[in-house]
């Protein structure tokens, strides 16, 4: 590749750098200023009861996509297959493991803080589980609760569930917070902070809903990832969550007005000549290079599912400040990977639909079972139920050495000039019919 | 004046061209041995589909003459190879040039007469016999290109020599090959094709006392009526030969595919996936067909297509080629037998041994164990072939299953145990019913799909199913 160019930062953008900068470096000190630390899991996570508490949540799988975008996974991925993790085990958790036998040092450069606290919430993926038990044994004195989200075997969520979830919040994660913190719960900061989290989710919700419009004004998926980035992490329930949104949800407007497409690294898509729907996590490694792919193609990514994995809130969901604890607990089990595979068909098959888009695109994620079991059958259901083209194609999470640049090109490839055959063939279809 | 459209496939394995005119006929055929210079590649394969075009543009227009006449649709018959041996022999001709370079800059003082010397002496003896193979079509299926027909007669000649020699004489044979491989000469049609009925003249003046000596020589019909009246045939034909010769040759429009396109000397709007290719040449062929298996060199592609010959969805092998037309090409080197013995000697299993097809190294690891151990050839190979096909078969399955009629196409389709064993297994899977398709030109499918689309990007006409279907009844 050429020398990439520099990219267009728009000021969402750098509130946004700021904030994770900001966080980096609390955490980086919060040793010396006596803030404590949770280790925790993205989908799924109870955010706003852990900073209720005044502490501060580290997400394992987003410092190792980090590393993996910052190009230090590799090395990670090789120091925890050396002390014995299999090639198949997932790739952010041996990145993690590898990050912490190297002193810990974060993606920024900072170190991070060991945990005072490690907050299982494992949300449809079992990995989870047997990653915190790692974690367990290289931090052993450190408490450990569990948080078990309920799978939605049966395609909705039961009141018995909901008490289920809350019972655990209740009687094992808030007091395992209170006795780490020194702090009493305090249901009242809770319910305030739910303000702000379905505040900033409204907004979320509207950036996203943006690229139903004629051309998309987003890239819902290699931008979305950046757009969920404050509210699945440290910052939901926070004021700033609710500005970063505010501010981007406005750009996203004035882009729409001007009818302008999306922002890219490699500068604005100027023809938006392909809609896709995309089903499965990016690959980080090589993100970029991934991105510009479509870009070349002027293919933009107007739905995902991977932007859901901390919330499906277009579905309606929001975190409710008169019921915090049952809230999160809905929340919890709402989450993309924790609904079932007719739940993920169906969901799937309205963005194709509601979004306008020209096809479905799958990525599949090598050492990602959570995500990548079902995707066939996903596939299948959607060809035969919207006959849009279907695509698939698959690389890896964090790990380079699955990242095959030539074998995904290739495959992009033909995919669009399958689209763009097919734009053709209907439009004549549509003509002779008229005719 | 007639329009022509050309599809150039450039594989890797081999580089196929096809020619098409009006009516999606398609005229002319070449196929090489993909190399290192994939413009070589291209450009050689390019050249024989427009020679092979000239030669069937002129049968098709002597057709009524041809079905009076048979001899003379067997004269052009063997013109056509008599004008590629003379191709080869320029070609070998470059070779020996080179072949001298290369052992002046790597051999010193006497070394270097001595090693001509052998060169020379070697090329003495393997052009005739390569020569006497063309002419008398005892070329035998074994290899295609120049490449391997040189390289088996080298061998062939070294091993004969002095062990001593073995090593100098390999030395200029590795440095050479890739050089002259790798250059495009420049042949003049018109030159050639007359120097090519003098040869033709030779060898049928010769005809009876060759035919008394030699049984394998086939004597047809044909040939009969060729042997005491070549003259007036070659005489009759001289002008339609003149006039295919200045024939201008209009390409109006092309297109490439394979996995080197991105390389291909031609504008990007020119370029098409292989995937979409296949499927549309296969459909265009077969037009009931909704699932294309395609097997080529590194690639095994499970393709869904619509009533259109447009893809719906595809599969492709990710991050291992094992399986594919390369495995069997590692297979038969394990076993130092020809590629295009493999499926013959597969046919002959009795049984079809257990053999892993994850890995290429590991297969033939595989084949060796077997092999102490007592397993037959036939019976390891027929594993081998079923292993193949059980590895499609999974990747038909991710595809979405077959739907219809099933087209197999790429060059591994030309191997009848891969044929054998995908047909019993997709009719195990898909049911008896299943119409399983395979063209005889099923290694030039994506370079015809190539060309279909180059003709309808013009037009800017794809076609109905109906449309097709009419179309291929003319084919």
């Amino acid at each position: 590749m050429s020398n990439p160019k520099e990219a267009i930062k728009e000021k969402s953008m750098i509130i946004q750098k700021d904030m994770l900068a900001k966080l980096f470096t609390e955490l980086s000190t919060a040793k010396e200023n006596g803030k404590k630390v949770v280790y925790t899991f993205v989908p799924g996570n109870v955010t706003e009861l852990i900073l209720s508490f005044d502490m501060l949540p580290v997400y394992p799988e987003i410092n190792a996509l980090q590393s993996g975008m910052r190009k230090k996974s590799a090395s990670y991925i090789r120091d925890a297959e050396k002390i014995g993790f299999s090639e198949d085990v997932c790739t952010y958790v041996k990145c993690d493991i590898g990050m912490m036998l190297n002193g810990n040092i974060g993606p920024t450069g900072e170190k991070m803080p060991e945990p005072d606290l490690l907050l299982l919430s494992y949300t449809g993926c079992f990995t989870f589980m047997k990653w915190f038990e790692n974690l367990e044994k290289l931090y052993p004195n450190v408490p450990v609760a569990m948080l078990h989200t309920p799978y939605q075997e049966d395609g909705k969520i039961t009141e018995d569930q909901i008490t289920y979830m809350v019972k655990q919040m209740e009687t094992d994660v808030i007091p395992k917070m209170e006795m780490v913190s020194g702090k009493k719960y305090d249901p009242e900061r809770l319910s305030k902070m739910m303000v702000n989290s379905a505040k900033a989710e409204d907004l979320l919700v509207k950036v996203l809903e943006s690229a139903k419009h004629v051309p998309s004004p987003i890239d819902a998926y290699f931008a979305g990832v950046y757009y969920i980035g404050p509210i699945f992490t440290a910052f939901r329930g926070t004021e700033e969550a609710v500005e970063y949104y505010t501010e981007l949800w406005n750009e996203v407007q004035e882009r729409m007005r001007l009818g302008l497409g999306p922002i890219t690294p490699e500068g604005e898509l100027r023809e938006e000549k392909f809609r896709l729907v995309v089903e499965g996590p990016p690959n980080w490694t090589n993100f970029r290079e991934f991105w510009k792919i479509f870009y070349d193609m002027g293919a933009v990514i107007v739905a995902s599912s991977y932007t859901k994995v901390g919330g499906v809130y277009d579905l309606g969901f929001r975190h409710d400040p008169e019921h915090p604890l049952e809230s999160l607990a809905k929340y919890c089990m709402g989450c993309y990977t924790n609904l079932n595979l007719p739940q993920r068909v169906n969901l799937l098959a309205d963005y194709v639909t509601e979004y306008k888009a020209d096809g479905f695109l799958i990525n599949s994620i090598k050492s990602c079972n959570s995500f990548s079991a079902g995707q066939l059958m996903i596939m299948r259901e959607i060809e035969q139920r919207l006959g849009v083209p279907v695509g698939f194609i698959e690389s890896d999470l964090v790990d380079p050495r699955y990242f095959s640049y030539a074998n995904i090109k290739n495959r992009l490839e033909s995919y669009f000039q399958m689209l763009e055959q097919r734009k053709i063939i209907l439009a004549q279809e549509t003509s002779e019919a008229i005719a | 004046m007639n329009k022509y459209y050309i599809g150039i496939d450039l594989g890797s394995t081999t580089s196929k061209a096809v020619i098409i005119n009006e009516d999606d006929e398609i005229i002319g055929r070449g196929i090489t041995n993909t190399r290192a210079n994939y413009s070589v590649a291209t450009e050689i394969a390019r050249m024989e589909a427009i020679y092979n075009a000239r030669f069937s543009i002129m049968k098709k227009k002597l057709e009524a003459e041809i079905n009076l006449k048979p001899e003379y649709g067997r004269y052009i018959d063997d013109l056509e190879t008599v004008f590629q041996y003379e191709q080869f022999k320029k070609r070998l001709d470059n070779l020996k040039g080179e072949m001298m370079n290369a052992i002046e800059s790597y051999f010193h003082g006497e070394q270097i007469e001595r090693v001509k010397d052998k060169v020379k002496h070697i090329f003495q003896t393997i052009e005739p016999l390569i020569k006497n193979e063309y002419l008398f079509g005892n070329l035998g299926s074994k290899n295609q290109f120049f490449r391997d027909i040189v390289s088996e007669k080298y061998n062939e000649e070294v091993s004969k020599l002095d062990m001593a020699l073995f090593e100098p004489l390999m030395t200029v044979w590795d440095k050479s090959i890739t050089v002259a491989e790798n250059v495009v000469i420049d042949f003049n049609f018109g030159e050639l094709i007359h120097e090519a009925m003098d040869i033709l003249a030779e060898k049928y003046e010769k005809l009876p006392e060759v035919a008394a000596g030699d049984k394998s020589i086939n004597f047809d019909a044909e040939m009969n009526l060729l042997k005491g009246n070549f003259r007036n045939v070659s005489e009759t034909l001289r002008e339609h030969i003149d006039e295919v010769a200045n024939l201008e040759f209009n390409i109006a429009n092309m297109t490439g595919t394979g996995y080197g396109r991105a390389l291909l000397p031609f504008p990007e709007d020119c370029i098409r996936s292989e995937i979409l290719c296949h499927a549309f040449g296969a459909h265009a062929v077969f037009p009931e067909t909704r699932t294309v298996l395609d097997i080529g060199g590194q690639d095994t592609k499970a393709i869904q297509v619509d009533k259109y010959g447009l893809v719906t969805s595809f599969q492709m092998n990710d991050r291992c080629a094992a399986g594919c037309g390369r495995y069997l090409g590692y297979i038969a080197d394990e076993m130092s037998i020809s590629l295009n013995e493999l499926g013959p000697m597969a046919m002959q299993a009795e049984k079809e041994v257990t053999i892993c097809s994850t890995c290429t190294v590991f297969a033939g690891a595989e084949l060796r164990e077997l092999t102490n151990l007592g397993e037959k050839r036939e019976d390891i190979l027929g594993g081998l072939h079923k292993a193949i096909i059980l590895r499609a078969m999974s990747l038909i399955a991710r595809s979405g299953g077959v739907f219809n009629e099933f087209t197999f196409t790429g060059g591994v389709a030309r191997n009848p145990a891969v044929v054998k064993y995908l047909s019993q297994l997709v009719r195990e899977n898909y049911g008896d019913q299943i119409k399983i398709n395979i063209h005889h030109d099923s290694i030039f499918m994506g370079a015809l799909g190539g060309a279909m689309f180059a003709r309808r990007n013009i037009k800017a006409d794809l076609p109905s199913a109906k449309k097709a279907k009419a179309e291929v009844e003319e084919i």
